[in-house]
């Protein structure tokens, strides 16, 4: 049986107390656990300085440089998995066993982590926009002829992981490079990427000291977003609001992504169709960046039957099949309960996918539960407009150009495919957009140069005044 | 865990149950005579329409008073339940809950005193050496704790320090979410222990397992002086015990884990075996109280040895009557063993059917 440790300090640790990770359709255990307490969490935590001390040492360069050889042994190497080994293979079938996300949708968020470690200098350069990396070693310097200073906010970020979406583990993972340990909570269905991407920095040579991961319960995520200097939370509407007022912690809740079709983009719908079903059901529609709605100034009905035709060919199909398009729930109960609430909430409206597949949303194939896709064509004050689920779901609303974009509300991402000028310059304006695309661009679409849902830097550093005449020092 | 063999050990548990027999029979003489009993149970026997004292031979018999409530033990008067046959005698009230709403009463003469007594004797001297003076670093106010530990200090011819702790506001604050508030008030806690530690030669001490955990982030408590810590209040895992003995105590200071409460008394804990991993396994203070392991869905049914299920007390003292009484915790029955031969309980958690519901403190 594999056991995946506490790593503390990037000592591994069994604990006395185990959760158990399952097949989420053969019901066979994959893996056991340790659970951190709270006091082991907390008193850890005490060691905060000597976990930063350990990434004081290195250049910014070099953190990169280990970065890139951590991003090949994540995608290519053996890497130690408690007392076993885990190859790039295992985790592709672990993940999918405790997940359901089927081998393809895992693989390309495999990709999306060894990317982000590869292309660290890349990374680190947009989320900066710094000509010299190498201020961040000296804590200062000077951008066209004027001084800058750099302080780091906290000795470590806690980063509380979801279970349900692989990819997200490229936000945080930079946060090494930045010379900030990290303390990891993992998710109860997915410890498998945090773990791993721990163990390819360690072989690639970043001190294990670096390295906190604590599977813990709610009170233990809780004790980490206290204690470490800067959090990070991935968590629905409830876990997001509970920690909303804490400038502390970066929260990535719903994401709200949207697609926004104005005067030609809207008249000329079908050349972006692909790209729009693309943002709404990559990766099964998990991610905060999937696009929830489409909006539109011309042509909504059109586009959602448009969307529906094509997302009724979705069908459930093997873990293992590359066409695979739509992942299983682990729990069957939360399937039905998401489907039922759509139903509740219709209110004359009619799940255009459905109507067009001609059988029910909740599937069952191979003893697996499935929420297929779903669209619904609404206007502005439905229920079901601005909403977000955890399978490919979709509403199309049709504004007025004039609506746009005080309508659309908070949004992660926002694709906007029009050439009004005027139009652009208010979504340039709207405090509320995240990450803006103008152009036919994939709200899935991420561009290592350009920070994307929150700034790790700005959320890790601090700038401060700096003058200097160090030469009568010296 | 057992050193006897089988036949030894089936004699003395077969020994203590007639004792149990006979303690029973003299309760309930003590509970039911007019003369002696309580008027809470003198009406309850009025009410119900027969004579536990003619109809209660031993302990398998106290089923015939189906479940106690605890919701009976709220509210006044309280001198309800308080025996006649210690009407002339100081009493004491002691609470348990009462964060909102009513708390749950347990009137007491020398019941705590006895209890802690009879708990000495499992103390070892070395770790908590006669003579020694104490910190009580647990809740103040109406808590048969308090009272409860500085006599024992008292009775092993020590003094016992304390502080202001007030575990109702700690749930309070949680309740409404202001975790910093009440993580500031347990520094609070902790900043009078340490004031204590610093200026007196303290070498036992009782505390729960947050406060222990608070306290150890401030201060190595063998460089203190202390030899043994008693702790108690709230559940411990296994995980935390050998947290505590392998890192916040060390080697050094003997950790004595505690199950209790106000309406029990003291179970203590069997001295740990490698076998056990690390289970906290906990003995009743036989015959004045027992715990006994019930299937949830049939609390008149023991669950097997080894099986899980839910705590059902019992408490047979001359001053409270609780017969079988479902506590909200779960845990496993554990077999008798040479030192206490009667069952026992493993690894007691919250009940998991409420365990949503409940909030516990720093304590």
């Amino acid at each position: 049986m594999i056991h995946i440790p506490i790593l503390r300090q990037g000592k591994p640790y069994k604990s006395i107390d185990v959760n158990r990770a399952y097949h989420y359709r053969t019901g066979e255990q994959l893996a056991e656990i340790s659970q951190a307490n709270i006091g082991l969490i907390r008193r850890d935590l005490l060691k905060q300085g000597e976990m930063q001390a350990a990434l004081q040492g290195f250049t910014t360069r070099e953190l990169i440089a280990l970065a890139k050889k951590a991003a090949k042994h994540f995608a290519e190497d053996e890497l130690p998995l408690g007392d076993s080994m885990q190859s790039p293979d295992d985790i592709v079938k672990q993940i999918t066993g405790t997940t359901g996300s089927p081998n393809v949708m895992v693989r390309r968020n495999m990709e999306k982590v060894r990317g982000v470690l590869d292309s660290m200098e890349t990374v680190l350069s947009g989320l900066t926009r710094l000509p010299d990396l190498d201020m961040l070693d000296r804590g200062y310097g000077e951008i066209g002829g004027r001084a800058l200073s750099f302080f780091p906010r906290g000795k470590s970020l806690g980063v509380i992981l979801p279970s349900n979406s692989p990819g997200v583990h490229s936000l945080w993972a930079p946060a090494i490079a930045f010379k900030t340990p990290l303390i990891l909570k993992p998710g109860g269905s997915e410890p498998w990427t945090p773990y791993r991407i721990a163990q390819a920095y360690i072989k690639a040579g970043v001190p294990p000291e670096a390295f906190g991961y604590y599977s813990t319960n709610h009170g233990g995520g809780g004790e980490i977003l206290r204690q470490t200097g800067r959090g990070m939370l991935f968590g629905d509407v409830g876990a997001a609001k509970a920690w909303s007022g804490d400038p502390r912690i970066e929260i990535h809740g719903p994401g709200y992504s949207k697609v926004i079709l104005a005067d030609e983009g809207a008249k000329n719908w079908e050349k972006y169709i692909d790209l729009i079903a693309d943002s709404i059901a990559q990766n099964s529609g998990r991610s905060c960046v999937n696009c929830s709605s489409v909006w539109t100034t011309a042509n909504g009905k059109e586009i959602a039957e448009a969307l529906a035709e094509r997302f009724a060919k979705i069908a459930p199909r093997a873990e293992d099949d590359p066409e695979a398009a739509v992942a299983p729930f682990a729990s069957p109960d939360i399937a039905r309960r998401i489907s039922a609430m759509i139903d509740q909430e219709m209110d004359g409206a009619v799940d255009l996918v459905e109507a067009k597949r001609g059988t029910p949303r909740v599937a069952e194939k191979d003893g697996c539960t499935y929420v297929l896709p779903a669209v619904v064509h609404v206007d502005k004050s439905h229920a079901l407009a601005n909403r977000e689920f955890l399978f490919p779901y979709a509403s199309v609303v049709q504004v007025s150009p004039e609506e746009l974009p005080d309508c659309l509300g908070p949004t992660l991402v926002c694709t906007a495919i029009t050439s009004d000028r005027a139009l652009q310059q208010r979504l340039l304006a709207n405090n509320h957009i995240g990450r803006l695309n103008f152009g036919p661009i994939s709200t899935m679409k991420i561009s290592w140069d350009q920070p994307h849902e929150g700034n790790l830097f700005d959320h890790l550093y601090a700038r401060r005044a700096f003058q200097s005449v160090l030469e009568t020092v010296a | 865990m057992s050193t006897a063999n089988a036949p030894e050990l089936a004699a003395r548990v077969q020994a203590s149950k007639e004792a149990l027999d006979a303690h029973v029979r003299e309760i309930i003489e003590w509970h039911f005579n007019p003369e002696t009993g309580c008027p809470f149970w003198l009406n309850w026997a009025e009410k119900a329409g027969w004579d536990p004292r003619k109809e209660v031979h031993n302990y398998a018999d106290l089923d015939k008073f189906g479940n106690f409530e605890d919701d009976w033990l709220r509210g006044g008067p309280v001198r309800r339940w308080v025996p006649k046959g210690y009407a002339d005698k100081p009493v004491y009230v002691f609470e348990t809950g009462g964060s909102t709403g009513v708390p749950k009463s347990r009137m007491q003469i020398n019941d705590f005193r006895i209890d802690y007594e009879q708990f000495s004797t499992t103390l070892p001297d070395a770790a908590f050496p006669k003579g020694s003076d104490w910190l009580m670093l647990g809740p103040s106010g109406p808590r048969r704790l308090r009272l409860a530990v500085e006599h024992l200090a008292q009775h092993r011819g020590g003094i016992a320090f304390c502080v202001d702790l007030d575990p109702r506001w700690v749930i309070k604050l949680i309740k409404r979410g202001e975790i910093r508030e009440a993580e500031l008030y347990k520094q609070h806690c902790i900043d009078q222990a340490l004031t204590i530690l610093r200026a007196n030669e303290v070498k036992c001490m009782f505390t729960t397992p947050k406060l222990l955990e608070a306290l150890c982030e401030k201060i190595d408590l063998a460089k203190y002086g202390i030899k043994g810590v008693f702790c108690g209040g709230t559940e411990m895992t296994p995980q935390f015990h050998r947290f505590a003995v392998e890192e916040l105590l060390g080697p050094d200071v003997y950790f004595a884990p505690t199950y209790g409460n106000t309406l029990m008394g003291l179970a203590t804990h069997r001295a740990p075996a490698k076998e056990d991993n690390w289970a906290i396994i906990y003995y009743p203070p036989a015959p004045r109280a027992l715990l006994e392991v019930v299937n949830p869905d049939n609390p008149l049914e023991l669950v097997p040895y080894g099986a899980t299920g839910r705590v059902r007390l019992t408490t047979l003292t001359k001053e409270t009557f609780i017969p079988r009484f479902l506590e909200r915790d779960e845990c496993e029955r554990e077999a008798p063993c040479d030192q206490y031969p009667w069952d026992g309980v493993r690894n007691v958690r919250p009940f998991s059917k409420f365990q949503k519901s409940v909030v516990e403190g720093v304590y």
